[in-house]
């Protein structure tokens, strides 16, 4: 998990309206911060800063809690990330299976750490415990689309044929 | 089923693993090809288990006879669609049954036997009707018209069934003891957390056949006297999530579920919960803490959430196969039911086959068949034809069972017996290029990772579990550090709160128990004999096999090779990172690992 994002200027002008129709629908429900979050995330492709504190006015729940809950689950990020999301999956099968030489490849790729992202802020490299794919191991997932049955030949083309 | 007695019906399989073989690309060039041809018709279904033969689709001829093909891809639909059309020859490769040739079955569907999978692979998932005419929703017509809710509480407490997400507690007891706390409301909960890594049944069967979970529920519900539940959902399951959403609503609008059903007076309102990444949340406390809006912490039972549990209401937990059992128990019988399996194992079990395993995919059969029947029959031993070294069962919370122990059978109390646990049923296995010990270390790194914090022994036993195995498998452990390893498993094992950190160890126990003499390897002989363990191998050329192909040389990331076209190949000890990249390109055996 990452460290809270405090590249944001304060000066920044930021769009709080996708915030503010989320909470309207979620405002009265009770247990309702992990959707919020969720769709917060959804909307902005992270949780920012200055949406935290808007969401604790709103709901009130402290900062405090509330980066608790979103730093205890794996889903949420508080820094940007890039355009496509890539899942290279760890789970066991994956993993007796070569997992490690295809994150490997792909970090060297992509030039990026496990859990950054590129430059041109068009992947993000992340680790998922398990896609539940694992008859077609090794798999990554990008955005919503499994790959299967990958090798360090060939995950590369998965790369190249998003960014064409 | 898909009849008609007019068109050729293609189906074409589209679970997530048949999407991520192709399947999407062969239903659309299939949709494109045959253009208005008002022969044929295409439709979907999802997963039917055969995993290893994904992208598959199936035949169906208006004569009744059926072909079902597989590896079928975009490039092949040119060569196959007209063969298919006119019932011509079919290229022998892509067939895996063919009602004209009875005696070619697939091997993989021996010995298995179809209760919760009934459906998976046959029906549309993302169509209601289809479920209605393979007689769904029948179950919940018969409890909601003709059984009084402490008839079905019993009828489930007769079949035997126990619980699939791992534990293996008796369901109908679990029931009847919601039944007996009084609240102002109950919960009634699906838990589809499926997070052991190396499992998959879930995920296929919310994809497969997403009404009888939901049918499952809504008798739970009326037997517990819940009006309210819960599906709690692994977001990384996106495909389940669209599916289960459109079911809820397709029922909804059929009065199948939500207020006043069939005008029985009985109400069911179903939701769903994302689960938003954290495998702790599949412990019953972290689930409902989690579905509050907090920190997925486990916390002390008693009270067990039957007596306060969601919101402090009295709150039941099933697992997704659990509940997927439940309509065809009360459609057919309990007794039929526990006719099947063992003495206290009833019924039947899904599992998930994967790793080194050459017909990997999701399989059921009756409780009580050997391991070995799994492996070899149904699963055709190992991919690699290599020997077959371990199965893990029962993911990070279960451990390795070796070759000696395949005889045994698949229930509760035998799997335990070998210190493994049921589990929720992933099964991987093993040949001998795995290497143990790192299996251990990869599962330690995952439940360290996972560890809620809350205990002290497993937020930092698992720590110091993980570093002496990285330690050993980095050729720095000693003799002491075997010792140290099953002293604070004992101890991580006894000071932790919930089943996660209860069972962490496993991994370790029982590959010291079983393979003992690799750990020793490791340590006195810096070895690892699966090659696996980068700091304890080298990779060199084989100076009689090279031929100078240059093939290794193009491929080595670090530039460690050295040599000129049609010359032997140098590889450079000091640059190697052991990514084992040559090892994996050459085509003539020419580099050496060890």
């Amino acid at each position: 998990m990452g460290e809270i994002n405090t590249n944001v200027a304060e000066d920044e002008t930021f769009d709080l309206s996708k915030a503010e129709s989320i909470l309207e629908k979620y405002k009265h429900i009770r247990g309702s911060l992990i959707p919020v979050l969720q769709a917060i995330q959804f909307e902005y492709g992270y949780l920012p800063e200055k949406v935290i504190d808007f969401v604790s006015g709103e709901l009130n729940i402290s900062v405090n809690e509330i980066i608790g809950v979103a730093t205890f689950y794996a889903q949420f990020h508080l820094q940007q990330r890039g355009k496509h999301i890539i899942k290279a999956c760890s789970g066991t099968a994956c993993h007796v299976k070569g997992a490690k030489q295809i994150v490997e490849k792909l970090s060297e790729k992509l030039e990026v750490h496990v859990g950054d992202t590129t430059k041109d802020k068009l992947f993000t490299l992340e680790e998922v415990a398990c896609l539940g794919a694992c008859s077609l191991a090794p798999v990554i997932m990008v955005d919503e689309d499994v790959y299967g049955q990958l090798s360090h030949n060939t995950v590369g083309n998965v790369i190249d044929g998003i960014k064409s | 089923m898909e009849k008609n007695n007019q068109h050729i019906k293609f189906v074409v399989g589209l679970g997530s693993c048949g999407i991520a073989a192709g399947a999407k690309e062969l239903y659309e060039e299939l949709a494109s090809k045959m253009g208005n041809n008002c022969n044929a018709s295409l439709s979907h279904t999802s997963c039917n288990g055969m995993c290893f033969k994904e992208p598959i689709m199936e035949v169906f001829y208006p004569d009744g006879n059926y072909l079902m093909l597989g590896n079928v891809h975009k490039k092949d639909v040119d060569k196959i669609l007209e063969p298919l059309l006119s019932q011509g020859a079919i290229d022998e490769k892509f067939i895996i049954e063919n009602s004209r040739q009875p005696d070619k079955k697939e091997e993989f569907r021996q010995k298995q036997h179809k209760i919760v999978l009934e459906n998976c692979g046959i029906i549309d998932p993302d169509d209601i009707e289809p479920y209605i005419e393979n007689g769904g929703y029948e179950a919940v017509k018969k409890v909601l018209n003709t059984m009084p809710p402490q008839q079905v509480i019993d009828e489930i407490k007769t079949s035997g069934l126990r619980g699939r997400g791992g534990a293996g507690f008796p369901t109908g007891l679990k029931w009847q003891f919601v039944r007996n706390n009084t609240g102002e409301k109950k919960y009634m909960i699906c838990n589809a957390d499926e997070g052991d890594p190396g499992a998959f049944m879930d995920r296929a069967v919310l994809e497969g056949d997403p009404h009888k979970v939901i049918e499952g529920l809504i008798i739970g519900g009326y037997a517990i006297g819940a009006e309210h539940g819960y599906v709690y959902v692994r977001a990384e399951y996106p495909l389940a999530i669209k599916r289960l959403k459109s079911a809820i609503k397709q029922a909804t609008e059929k009065n199948l579920l939500g207020h006043n059903i069939l005008n029985s007076g009985f109400s069911f309102h179903l939701k769903i919960k994302e689960g938003a990444g954290a495998f702790v949340c599949g412990e019953e406390t972290a689930l409902i803490a989690s579905i509050e809006g907090d920190r997925g912490h486990p916390r002390l039972k008693p009270p067990f959430p039957a007596a306060s549990g969601l919101w402090g209401y009295p709150t039941n937990i099933n697992n997704v196969e659990t509940l997927a059992s439940i309509p065809w128990i009360i459609k057919n019988g309990a007794e039929t039911y526990a006719s099947y399996g063992t003495e206290k194992s009833k019924g039947t079990k899904v599992f998930s086959l994967a790793g080194k395993i050459a017909r990997g995919g999701l399989i059921e059969v009756d409780m009580g068949v050997p391991l070995r029947d799994i492996i070899y029959t149904i699963g055709g031993g190992t991919s690699s034809g290599k020997p077959f070294k371990a199965v893990q069962l029962g993911g990070p919370s279960g451990g390795c069972v070796p070759e000696n122990l395949l005889d045994t059978p698949v229930d509760y109390e035998s799997i335990s017996a070998t210190g493994a646990i049921m589990g929720s049923g992933g099964m991987v296995v093993m040949d001998e290029d795995t290497c143990v010990v790192d299996v251990a270390k990869f599962f330690l790194t995952f439940t360290q990772n996972e560890s809620c914090g809350k205990c002290t022994f497993c937020r930092i036993g698992t720590k110091r579990l993980l570093e002496i195995l990285e330690k050993i498998t980095e050729g720095r452990g000693g003799m002491a550090d075997l010792e140290e390893l099953e002293e604070l498993s004992g101890k991580v094992k006894d000071l932790s709160l919930c089943g996660l950190g209860k069972t962490a160890p496993n991994p370790i126990m029982t590959t010291l128990k079983y393979f003992r003499d690799e750990y020793v390897e490791h340590i006195k002989e810096n070895k690892c004999r699966a090659g696996v363990c980068k700091e304890l191998i080298k990779f060199s050329v084989i100076e009689g096999s090279c031929t100078g192909c240059h093939l290794c040389y193009k491929n080595c990331p670090v530039d460690a090779i050295t040599g000129e076209a049609k010359k032997i190949h140098h590889i450079d000890q000091k640059i190697c990172i052991k990514c084992g990249m040559c090892y994996e390109v050459c085509k003539f055996d020419a580099i050496l690992k060890g």
